[in-house]
């Protein structure tokens, strides 16, 4: 049946289609929602990644801190969220192969929530670690420390309005200090209502397939994988 | 060179023209995790004192990254024209800024190509937030594909219905919501949520079908890398504008795996689809203060003279839409309300004098001290200083990218407040499909755009 009128728009798209208007503005109940999620989105950049939960999961792996002592410090000082404590490096096993790195990031609640399904969905006998204060270039330290062929990085990404819960993947092949954005591949949106867990993993196994046959990750190593992947 | 001035007793020294400009800035965060920012009050003013006194002529002589290290310095220099330069090239930076505020407006176009980028972030610097609104507001460009962006007295809307995992028919339904409110004459264009070449072309070719079913005359957009445009081209998908981020220094463009040279390649092969109708600017640059820090790529320069710099990158083509996304680099770069504000204009004012199509993704994202008041306020300023476009968003609230840019009902407000109007062919065609200027009232979607058109 086709639809006539605007709010019906909705049920397309979680976006704010068809709220209604009042002059030029939006009416007060949409206000209202609006400030009640930055509200929400606000408090979730500060919550904090509780690692013996993942660790009651996960086993006991390693929990590693970045050079940002705390979470002003880590929100003014990226270059501290990007470094691993020197002696967090000191105690990490050389395991050499794929590494998974599970990085609080800038919302801890949303890797809190979906980094175990994620480990589970990826089915692979890849060592993990749990870094806190931690930002994405961090799993270059990690990867290195460890001799890994290429790290997965886990990671809550910047909560918006509608979701406070979605994690972020970083595939980096040959992790070093000193790579650059546009030598990693990223998959983003990874929550109830975004990309699912299973699909990601999907992507995590091509893209590592791909980066093993290039040598490479980043924009030399284009994302054409169809929408329906046949899984080995 | 190094310069100094005496501020009630102390001399402060300045080794170069990098650590001059970058003392002379208004205090940001990126500046200080740079540490390249003036250590007090007293320090930023003496800068911006030796500064004033900076003859123009200056400028030609010193780089803020050596010429034989990046290529922009190259790209700046080799295109400077001395025969534009000539009206001013007898002012110090001070004087320079009287002039641009009793300056005619026709007195200005001829200079763009005689001003450095560097110019006009040295003069940004000492200039007070009415004094970027004033000179800005008397810069004027235009661009055309298949409407006219940047007349006197509109004001354009980049219609943003971006989606978490690209579903077509979320985008569709987004896209009816702005079109239903006056935006759109900008550029229909999505962020897709990754780089996957079956979702570009994908979306691609969704927003080209609702463009031609709806007959509207505007362009669409898919922000992908623009390797990926390019290779979207290869397949013969419907590409209007090539979008890419860029930066100003080698460096930065090279960490968003991009030359001046692949921007070129895709310019060229955009140009050779011929899809503009009114006119050929196929280019959508966007930029942002603190790219270049988040790259390690900023050479010691201040984040808001390289940003000047990705200007200088993005006038060597010919761009249909250029605009900063302020509020979105992070707080590292921009702390709160006030610092988003004043970059705000500053980059809107440095691209409109250096000659571009400036526009500004007002911005914040949630860990930013930033909230909706601030980006009424920079909204409503830009809109004074006479913006090119702004973004529209269903209800602000980016669902994909996770951060708060401005609404299709901030953009009504800000049309109806300073009495601007959309591009004039696109306001002639809110008329035909019975929506009008101010967009549509109340719950009925009329006929003319009705959703089953467009597969919803």
């Amino acid at each position: 049946m086709s639809i006539t009128r605007w709010s019906d728009l909705r049920r397309f798209t979680q976006a704010r289609v068809g709220i209604g208007r009042t002059g030029n503005a939006v009416p007060t109940a949409a206000h209202l929602d609006f400030q009640e999620a930055h509200a929400a989105a606000r408090d979730a950049v500060w919550s904090v990644l509780d690692a013996e939960a993942l660790r009651a999961e996960l086993g006991p792996v390693p929990v590693l801190h970045s050079e940002a002592t705390e979470r002003k410090t880590y929100l003014l000082r990226p270059d501290l969220g990007r470094r691993l404590r020197e002696a967090d490096r000191a105690s990490l096993p050389r395991t050499g192969g794929t590494v998974i790195v599970i990085a609080d990031g800038l919302c801890a609640s949303g890797v809190q929530s979906q980094s175990v399904a994620m480990v589970r969905a990826l089915d692979a006998d890849w060592p993990v670690v749990i870094v806190q204060q931690a930002r994405v270039a961090i799993g270059d330290d990690i990867g290195e420390a460890m001799g890994a062929e290429a790290v997965v990085v886990l990671i809550g990404e910047r909560p918006g309005l509608s979701a406070q819960d979605s994690m972020g993947i970083y595939l980096t092949w040959q992790p070093r200090r000193g790579r650059t954005d546009a030598e990693r591949n990223c998959i983003s949106n990874i929550r109830p209502g975004g990309i699912s867990t299973a699909d990601a993993a999907a992507k995590v196994h091509w893209l590592l397939r791909g980066a093993r046959a290039l040598g490479a990750t980043g924009v030399a190593l284009k994302d054409d994988m169809t929408s329906a992947p046949l899984l080995e | 060179m190094s310069f100094r001035h005496a501020i009630g007793g102390t001399t402060y020294v300045f080794d170069d023209l990098r650590m001059l400009m970058a003392r002379a800035t208004p205090f940001r965060s990126g500046d200080a995790l740079a540490g390249v920012a003036a250590t007090s009050a007293a320090e930023r003013v003496a800068a911006q004192r030796a500064l004033a006194d900076l003859p123009l002529q200056h400028f030609l002589n010193e780089a803020v990254i050596p010429y034989e290290a990046d290529d922009v310095t190259r790209l700046i220099q080799d295109s400077h024209d001395v025969a534009a330069f000539a009206p001013i090239a007898h002012l110090t930076v001070g004087g320079f800024r009287d002039w641009l505020l009793a300056a005619e407006p026709e007195a200005l176009p001829g200079l763009r190509r005689g001003l450095t980028p560097e110019m006009a972030a040295a003069v940004s610097k000492i200039m007070r937030i009415s004094d970027l609104i004033a000179v800005a507001q008397k810069c004027r460009v235009v661009t055309r594909f298949r409407n006219s962006i940047g007349l006197p007295g509109t004001l354009s809307i980049r219609l943003q219905p971006n989606h978490p995992t690209d579903d077509l028919r979320g985008v569709a339904a987004s896209t009816l919501d702005g079109l239903l409110l006056g935006a759109g004459d900008a550029v229909i264009g999505v962020n897709p949520a990754t780089d996957n070449i079956e979702q570009v072309l994908g979306l691609l070719t969704m927003l080209d079908e609702v463009r031609s079913r709806f007959d509207i005359p505007t362009q669409s957009c898919v922000l992908c890398h623009v390797t990926t445009a390019l290779l979207a081209m290869e397949r013969g998908a419907p590409v209007d504008l090539v979008f890419q981020s860029i930066g100003g220094t080698q460096g930065v463009n090279e960490s968003f795996g991009v030359t001046l040279g692949l921007l070129r390649e895709a310019e060229d092969a955009a140009l050779s689809l011929k899809r503009g109708t009114l006119g050929q600017d196929v280019m959508y640059f966007e930029t942002g203060q603190g790219s270049a820090l988040s790259a390690e790529a900023h050479h010691g320069v201040d984040q808001q003279t390289i940003e000047a710099r990705a200007y200088g990158v993005a006038r060597a083509y010919a761009p249909l839409l250029v605009n900063s996304v302020v509020g979105f680099i992070g707080p590292e770069y921009l702390f709160d309300g006030k610092q988003i504000i004043r970059a705000g204009l500053e980059d809107h004012f440095c691209g409109k004098l250096l000659g571009l199509p400036m526009g500004v993704d007002i911005c914040y994202t949630n860990h930013a001290e930033a909230d909706q008041d601030d980006m009424d306020t920079l909204l409503t300023s830009l809109a004074v200083a006479g913006v090119t476009y702004i973004m529209g968003v269903p209800g602000a609230d980016d669902v994909m990218l996770a951060y708060q840019s401005t609404s299709f009902h901030d953009g009504l407000y800000a049309r109806a407040a300073l009495g601007k109007t959309p591009a004039p062919e696109f306001a002639a065609w809110l008329e035909r499909m019975g929506i009008g200027p101010q967009g549509k009232l109340g719950e009925a979607i009329p006929a003319s755009m009705a959703p089953a058109l467009i597969g919803l």
